[in-house]
């Protein structure tokens, strides 16, 4: 919301804007594959007027229009806020981030949720600064046993076994709360 | 008279013992939320939308209504102690309200805050009770083409009056409608935007995307400039017994801000950053004392706290009556809608009148709870602030995580949460509102079935939407919304581009 003031300045420094480009790109791009994906769907000839994939094709010429703007806007020096631009983004703290989460994809169907919630709350810890990994792991553990309580036991959920679910399992028995 | 008596059997409703436990549950958890920053509303009521399956409706909503007025309570918290915005609407309390309490008058800040809500959430409350059997008796004339022409305005209004740039919002919006598209069509069966992955021909689940949105996308971003700096809390100070002096300054900011929060709450437009800053502004204008204001002008926070919480209430009234949500929290209590089978919409009233008006009598037990919870409970909130970022952060991802997995216990879902977190870290920071997708996620299904039973009622006939009077209008007002702004700037500037728009 408070970008407006940000704009005026780029008039005068009219040089394409890399970020901004890609993601007008993007859009655009989204829009083609949409576009394709609407037209080769089959329609039976019941549906003919008002089908499946009028929704679908408004959607898709919509958004490229949309994707053709924000490209014009991109080239023109683009939009991003000054105060956003000023700003370099933590690499580091965002690539401890994103390991976090591929492994805790990668973990949680092995090894159980309470494994990769640990390594992905540590982490996560890590890319914030924090560099107390033993005390991250103990709040991480008991956080993602709050999390399994709450969720599968009160909310009914299945959040799918591994070593120490099972092991919870036997302790608490298979009701539980 | 009739909703008098209606809302009499609500608070028989709301006042059973398990409805009560409901609603302090709600409005306690509300307030956490809306005092913590990177955790808001949407984002806690999707992680709970699994609990539609085990409670009865009237239950659900009673937690989910005090989530939502609770985070409009403690968002003022973090605005007023930390002037980073719990919330969004809760913005330009920060701007006088972190004034005061580095002023040393914390305790009025938060006082005038917390009472400016209530009266304002309990006169919008009386306002729903008046006003939806009334929108109701008008929306039952509606037709389909019509319900279409009213979801198109709710989509201009929401993506591209309310935020910076009309272009960004509506691509939002598409986005979001894209996403609502993806799954099998309901009325021919056509699998549709599913790119031959099984996993995507139920859809794509709302939860996914809200999680993603707001967990993990507001993780990454702030993770990204966190070694910038961190905010400081102010501690409490002042009394939170506001004197007599700063009482005639905030009561009549409470009434002028209610009375411009409901009614633009109210209008299938929604949004509560609108009518706050419009409030801002009128108590600028009006104040006797114009040099407090910048420096901890009490008027400041007290009008727009109240506009704040009266158009929050004022968003449930097309919700309830139209099923039209235009707030991402709306949406997504709209989805809630959605897994019982309920319809919102003019029959709602008619149909589930223990689950509308005990909704609506537990919002009034609910503004009272909030009362108690944030005046004389303010210390154990201020603690919450005090959590270190990297345990909050780290724990806003693990419970996303479990949440969504859950729901379906395919990593497919969470490799789609990630990716969308991804998008939402560069919404972020390139300034794209996040708000229309999810409101394109939930309303685009619904606007296009109007579309098409529209079509179908006229044999294909593409008119109809503009030659049905009521809607014809709507869509009128729609264009107006759309290009009125741009047209204006060009008449009134020579400068055709990039002028600040917003408010």
């Amino acid at each position: 919301m408070a970008s407006g003031g940000a704009q005026g300045h780029q008039a005068a420094r009219a040089r394409p804007a890399i970020g901004e480009t890609i993601i007008g790109v993007g859009v655009l791009a989204l829009a083609i594959v949409m576009a394709w994906q609407a037209w080769s769907m089959p329609v039976s000839p019941i549906y003919a007027q008002v089908g499946p994939t009028i929704v679908p094709i408004i959607t898709a010429l919509a958004l490229g229009m949309l994707g053709i703007l924000l490209l014009v806007d991109a080239v023109r020096g683009g939009w991003q806020p000054a105060e956003e631009k000023e700003v370099t983004p933590d690499r580091v703290a965002l690539l401890w981030i994103v390991a976090g989460l591929v492994l805790n994809v990668l973990l949680i169907t092995t090894a159980g949720f309470t494994i990769a919630s640990v390594i992905l709350f540590v982490c996560v810890a890590r890319g914030f600064g924090s560099k107390a990994i033993v005390r991250d792991a103990l709040i991480g553990a008991a956080f993602a046993l709050v999390a399994y309580i709450g969720f599968a036991k009160t909310l009914g959920i299945n959040i799918g076994s591994g070593l120490v679910e099972n092991a919870i399992e036997r302790v608490i028995g298979p009701e539980g709360g | 008279m009739e909703a008098f008596s209606q809302l009499l059997n609500g608070f028989a409703v709301a006042l059973t013992p398990i409805n009560l436990m409901w609603c302090l549950v709600g409005t306690t958890l509300g307030t956490a939320i809306g005092v913590l920053p990177g955790l808001g509303p949407a984002l806690t009521i999707a992680l709970l939308l699994p609990i539609t399956f085990k409670v009865e409706p009237t239950a659900a909503f009673i937690l989910f209504a005090g989530i939502y007025y609770g985070a409009m309570y403690g968002g003022s918290t973090t605005s007023i102690l930390l002037n980073t915005p719990g919330e969004s609407a809760t913005i330009v309390t920060a701007l006088e309200g972190n004034k005061m309490a580095r002023n040393g008058r914390a305790g009025a800040a938060l006082a005038t805050a917390a009472i400016g809500s209530f009266v304002a959430g309990t006169i919008g409350t009386l306002g729903i009770t008046f006003l939806a059997p009334i929108v109701v008796e008008w929306a039952l004339k509606f037709g389909p083409a019509d319900y279409f022409s009213l979801m198109v305005l709710a989509f201009v209004t929401v993506s591209a009056v309310l935020g910076s740039s009309a272009v960004r919002g509506l691509a939002a919006l598409f986005f979001g409608i894209w996403l609502g598209l993806i799954g099998v069509d309901l009325q021919t069966g056509q699998a549709r935007f599913t790119f031959g992955l099984p996993e995507l021909l139920d859809g794509i689940n709302v939860i996914v995307v809200a999680v993603g949105l707001f967990a993990v996308g507001e993780t990454l971003y702030v993770a990204s400039r966190y070694r910038l700096g961190k905010d400081e809390i102010i501690p409490l100070s002042g009394s939170l017994w506001m004197t007599a002096a700063e009482w005639k300054r905030s009561w009549k900011p409470w009434l002028r801000g209610t009375a411009i929060g409901f009614p633009i709450g109210a209008m299938p437009a929604g949004g509560a950053e609108i009518p706050t800053f419009l409030s801002y502004y009128i108590e600028k204008k009006l104040t006797s004392t114009p040099q407090e204001f910048g420096k901890g002008a009490i008027e400041g926070v007290a009008g727009p706290e109240a506009a704040n919480n009266a158009s929050a209430a004022g968003v449930l009234v097309p919700m309830l009556t139209l099923g039209l949500p235009t707030s991402a929290t709306a949406a997504i209590m709209l989805s809630a809608f959605q897994s019982y089978g309920i319809n919102p919409g003019p029959l709602l009233l008619e149909s589930q009148p223990q689950l509308v008006w005990g909704l609506i009598a537990s919002l009034f037990i609910g503004n009272v709870m909030l009362l108690v919870l944030n005046l004389p409970l303010i210390a154990v909130w201020v603690k919450l602030l005090q959590i270190p970022a990297p345990i909050l952060y780290a724990g806003i991802l693990v419970f996303a995580t479990i949440g969504t997995y859950g729901i379906t216990q395919s990593p497919v879902d969470l490799i789609l949460l990630y990716l969308i977190g991804g998008i939402g870290y560069l919404m972020r920071r390139y300034d794209f509102p996040a708000a229309p997708v999810i409101i394109g996620m939930i309303l685009g299904p619904l606007a296009e079935q109007n579309f098409r039973q529209a079509m179908t009622i006229s044999a294909g006939d593409w008119t109809v939407f503009f030659t049905r009077p009521l809607s014809a209008t709507i869509l009128a007002l729609a264009a107006l919304a759309l290009f009125g702004p741009k047209l204006y700037q060009l008449a009134m500037r020579p400068k055709p581009d990039h002028v600040p728009g917003d408010a």
